[in-house]
């Protein structure tokens, strides 16, 4: 079996996880082994797993199991885990507040609504796609606009197909596995629209989804028009110059019925506003601690919900990290605090945790904002003392940087903040 | 990180192409040097699989097929599956296309080889995941 | 002689045709609205800025200007009594030049005349005490407490589901195509077969000519023009509390900015003739227009809040007048040329057609007490014992479908059986997809309710009718076959 009910509701739990993805179920797992009794993975959709159910395309897990995976069964062999080790796992539930005194209210088709006490919360709800809406595409609002991870829900959980030419708008991984996807179901996919010059996704995916199937990619260019009653029929495209605006002398009409919008993802952050958490701006998901604390005692964080990432591997062992904290902080062990703040820096637009401490070691994601062939990172003091350099290969803003910082690298430093670069060299 | 030993860097037929590893998203650049016939140097791989894989890009692109088949009785009308190794990109598609044909009952579980030498490609084609049966209509409100 | 199956047959199902619906249904009378589109609203209506004028502000020589202020009056009970939302927020007529001053006299004017309570003038001071996001280049202003916000989709779903709950009967996807009379018994074509009535009301909005044509009483030509609107980002809620008007010109009241009654802000609309009737495309040179003269009014307004867009066409006459009243045709009564301030003046709109019709020799004879429909539930919204009970009764409402606005399942089967068919009939009336994701994650949900609760395949689920399919199956692709 893919998932499990539990029959009977605990009024009070050490750890609830709000979302039952891979992170959640890591996070769930951690917190058991970390001495948690009781611990609840509560998630909307009817079975656990979440994105990665969808995710029907092989390239998980090659870091954390050694072999290549689809993303339905890297989600199958964390739900196991996670169950084996006695997580109890609630699907067709949502989380919908953590109260001031901890208390979680679910709303789920086996129990209604109820109130349960938790020692620890961790939020691991993933992320959602940014929309049509927010990039402003004037013209028709017609049927046959759809995000990406829509189409892809539509196409491999429901078995139907989002149109028959379809034309997709910006380069995100998600769009270009979807342009695979309808290939390989006989849609006709007549291109790849990126707005910057540079693609977003993952290279081996421009590779495999559209050189193998000799889908045009047109960089520096971007949808300026949708047209169609009931139904798209066409829509215009155009160039854009250096600042990214269209250059609509030059724009041309690509007829299709179908627009998909791979723009990029954003972290779920409605229950993060709720709670009236502090969002980082830019990543616009909570900021959290080294232990992958938020701004709230006793609430973490870990996968997409904090920071989007481009492999699961990576989430995974955040939620490991954060799912142990949580275990622990519902024990009575609260997390030790941060010294150190992180401060992206040039060609830095984040560091994943915010802060970090001297004393221990950590992994830092971040990303750049623009590409470097040769690259070095560089952590320094604000008044410009370098802590520590080290040499990066090609950096580009689709790929997250890891950086494993451990205390002897931080020797001699004693300030509160670390600048964070990434320069050419 | 290994590589082949020195080349004579005068030789004139010698001719590189370059590849995006699709081993993992990494997506390391690969770059295959030819000289009459034969592979005689490979760079920019960064573990063992890259370097495989150059050399088999180079020679024989192969690639993993993941599509869905319909399934009857489960949880969802399409099943994910996977081919159990590489077959040569050119077939990839027919692959697909033969897939249409099949059609699996619920409960299946990881697994499942649903069709056996696909195309006699020497790959199996297996479910990539558990589909519980669904009795009745009722059963999943 | 055809006897009539109907008393009265009403054309088109935006807010005026669904006023006139309510309204006829508190009489014993065989009464049926036919639509165009697969819901009611879908015209103009839903695309208006939902705003319940003050009173003040169309001139009282005009039949509109007599009609808003009656209007204004009536929407506070129709909300009371249906159920849909109702917020006075009041407006701000903005002076930002002492040459602006003309237009606001007129405004106190147009009150007086009208006895519209409470609007006055509002010093510099007063203004930006009130308001403190607007410019600081207002001079004056004039005050109009009786304004308030609907949203105006809920008002047309409100007074067609009382209506059809009174027994009033509701077509939908029903296309007037020919109009004839002998005199005393119309007989309207649809593509359903002829339907016969004693009366016939023309509220079809910007089609009000070609239904005025069919009937033989060609006499005006309605002109489109249209209006962009745009939405901001719910945090932005409290921008502004008043709707903020800038002085009007003879065309249009201008670009406001309007605090709707769901707490985003909306800036708009734009005033174009187009020449297609059904142009609601939206376009970049009108949202630069929208923006700029926004950020006249409040100046912290930027382009990256817009999170939705969306254009509606008005239905003019040359008269810029409303056109209300009985034909040449007998039992032939227009309400046309429906343009702002039509929203508010709707119910009186309604009111006046039912006299006419009495004139007219129609028998209004009262119903029994018109029987109220339960509002719709807001699980949300709800205090949570009130979502414990709730949910403990009916599993529906224990799956949530869209997370952005928390709505359950049982909303949206709710909103099915009181009539949504289609994806946007439920976001209208559920606001399922209106939130941050725009219906990421909700749409495949919504679909896959309205095909359980309609029994048809996915492929034959829409967004609003029509041709609007969504998707299509692995069959339609083999054999080029569309849905729908």
């Amino acid at each position: 079996m893919i998932d499990g009910r539990p029959h009977v509701l605990h009024r009070a739990y050490d750890v609830v996880v709000a979302g039952g993805g891979p992170a959640g179920l890591g996070a769930a797992l951690a917190a058991r082994r970390a001495g948690a009794q009781r611990v609840l993975v509560v998630d909307r959709e009817k079975e656990a797993g979440g994105i990665l159910l969808q995710c029907i395309h092989s390239g998980f897990g090659l870091h954390r199991f050694g072999e290549e995976l689809t993303g339905p069964e890297y989600a199958q062999r964390v739900l196991h885990a996670a169950l084996d080790d006695g997580v109890d796992v609630l699907t067709d539930a949502y989380l919908l507040d953590i109260g001031p005194d901890r208390q979680v209210k679910l709303l789920s088709t086996e129990h209604g609504v109820s109130l349960l006490d938790a020692r620890a919360t961790v939020l691991a709800m993933g992320a959602r796609e940014r929309t049509r809406s927010a990039i402003r595409i004037p013209g028709d609002r017609p049927a046959g606009v759809f995000t990406a991870g829509l189409a892809q829900r539509l196409v491999n959980m429901h078995g139907v197909l989002p149109g028959r030419r379809v034309a997709i708008l910006g380069s995100g991984d998600i769009g270009l596995v979807m342009a695979r996807r309808l290939a390989l179901e006989g849609v006709e996919v007549v291109g790849v629209f990126e707005l910057l010059p540079h693609a977003n996704g993952l290279s081996r995916n421009i590779v495999q989804c559209l050189h193998d199937f000799d889908i045009p990619l047109h960089l520096s260019t971007t949808v300026v028009g949708i047209h169609g009653r009931d139904r798209v029929d066409r829509v215009t495209v155009a160039p854009v110059d250096e600042q990214l605006r269209p250059v609509l002398a030059r724009a041309w009409d690509v007829p299709c019925d179908t627009l998909l919008i791979s723009v990029g993802l954003i972290p779920e952050n409605e229950l993060s506003r709720a709670l009236r958490l502090r969002l980082d701006p830019v990543t616009m998901g909570p900021v959290v601690s080294s232990a992958m604390e938020t701004s709230r005692d006793g609430v973490f964080a870990c996968g997409n919900v904090v920071h989007i990432h481009d492999l699961v591997d990576f989430v995974s062992a955040e939620a490991t990290l954060a799912g142990g904290h949580a275990g622990r902080f519902a024990t009575g062990q609260h997390p030790t605090p941060d010294n150190v703040r992180l401060q992206p820096s040039t060609n830095v637009t984040y560091c994943v945790p915010h802060t970090v401490s001297t004393e221990r070691e950590h992994t830092v994601y971040l990303r750049v904002r623009e590409p470097l062939l040769r690259s070095a990172l560089r952590l320094s003091t604000p008044d410009g003392r370098v802590v520590h350099e080290r040499k990066l290969r090609y950096v580009v803003p689709a790929e997250m940087v890891t950086l494993r910082l451990r205390p002897p690298l931080l020797e001699g430093f004693h300030g509160d903040t670390l600048q964070v670069e990434v320069l050419p060299r | 990180m290994t590589s082949l030993p020195d080349h004579d860097s005068t030789d004139t037929n010698r001719a590189t192409s370059t590849y995006l590893c699709i081993g993992c998203p990494l997506g390391c650049r690969l770059e295959v040097d030819e000289l009459r016939g034969d592979i005689v140097e490979v760079r920019g791989f960064s573990c063992r699989l890259g370097k495989e894989f150059a050399e088999q890009e180079h020679t024989d692109p192969r690639r993993l097929v993941t599509t869905t088949v319909a399934v009857d009785g489960g949880r969802w009308p399409r099943l994910p599956v996977k081919t159990t190794a590489t077959v040569p990109k050119a077939v990839v598609r027919e692959v697909c296309r033969a897939l249409t044909a099949i059609r699996v009952y619920a409960p299946v579980r990881l697994g499942d080889v649903v069709a056996h030498n696909v195309l006699g490609t020497g790959a199996d084609v297996v479910a990539t995941r558990d589909m519980p049966l669904v009795e009745t209509k009722g059963e999943d409100h | 002689m055809t006897v009539a199956s109907l008393d009265v047959a009403i054309i088109g199902g935006g807010v005026v045709g669904c006023a006139i619906a309510h309204e006829l249904s508190r009489y014993r009378l065989r009464v049926a609205l036919l639509e165009r589109s697969t819901e009611v609203g879908f015209g103009t209506s839903k695309a208006n800025s939902g705003i319940i004028h003050g009173g003040h502000h169309a001139s009282p020589d005009t039949l509109k200007g007599r009609l808003e202020w009656d209007g204004n009056r009536r929407w506070g009970a129709l909300c009371e009594e249906l159920g849909f939302g109702f917020a006075r927020v009041g407006e701000l007529t903005v002076a930002l030049s002492d040459d602006d001053r003309p237009a606001l006299e007129r405004l106190l004017r147009h009150a007086e005349e009208k006895a519209v309570p409470g609007v006055e003038e509002w010093t510099r001071a007063d203004v930006l005490r009130a308001e403190p996001n607007l410019t600081t280049d207002v001079v004056a202003a004039v005050s109009g407490p009786t304004t308030a916000v609907i949203n105006p989709y809920e008002a047309c779903f409100g007074l067609i589901e009382s209506a059809v709950h009174n027994g009033v009967e509701l077509r939908t996807d029903c296309p007037v195509l020919g109009l004839a009379t002998d005199g005393e018994v119309w007989t309207i074509t649809t593509p359903d077969g002829p339907i016969t009535a004693r009366f016939v009301v023309n509220a079809a909005g910007v089609f009000a000519d070609r239904i005025a044509a069919m009937a033989g009483v060609s006499d005006f030509t309605i002109r489109a023009r249209k209006g962009e609107e745009y939405m901001l980002d719910k945090r932005l809620r409290g921008l502004v509390t008043h709707v903020i008007y800038p002085c009007p010109t003879p065309t249009s009241k201008g670009t406001l900015v309007i605090p709707t009654y769901d707490g985003t802000i909306m800036i708009g609309p734009t005033a174009d003739e187009v020449d297609d009737p059904e142009d609601v495309t939206t376009t970049a040179e009108g949202a630069d227009r929208v923006l700029t003269a926004a950020r006249r009014l409040v100046p912290g307004i930027s382009e990256r809040d817009i999170i939705a867009q969306f254009a509606g066409v008005r239905a003019v006459l040359d008269t810029e007048d409303f056109l209300i009243g009985p034909t040449a045709a007998p039992g032939f009564l227009n309400a046309a040329g429906i343009q702002s301030p039509g929203l508010t003046a709707a119910p009186a709109i309604a009111a006046m057609i039912v006299e006419l019709l009495r004139d007219a020799g129609l028998d209004l004879v009262p119903g029994a007490e018109p029987g109220r429909l339960d509002r719709p539930v807001r699980f949300g919204g709800l205090p949570t014992p009130q979502q414990e009970r709730l949910a403990a009764d009916d599993r529906a409402y224990r799956r949530v479908t869209c997370r952005c606005e928390l709505v359950t399942e049982g909303e949206i089967r709710d909103a099915i059986e009181r009539g949504a068919r289609t994806l946007d009939g439920l976001k209208f009336r559920t606001r399922a997809g209106m939130g941050r994701c725009q219906g990421g994650f909700c749409t495949a949900r919504c679909m896959e309710v309205l095909a359980r609760e309609l029994g048809i395949p996915l492929r034959e689920v829409t967004k609003r009718g029509g041709g609007s399919w969504l998707v299509l199956d692995r069959d339609d692709l083999a054999t080029g076959s569309e849905p729908g």
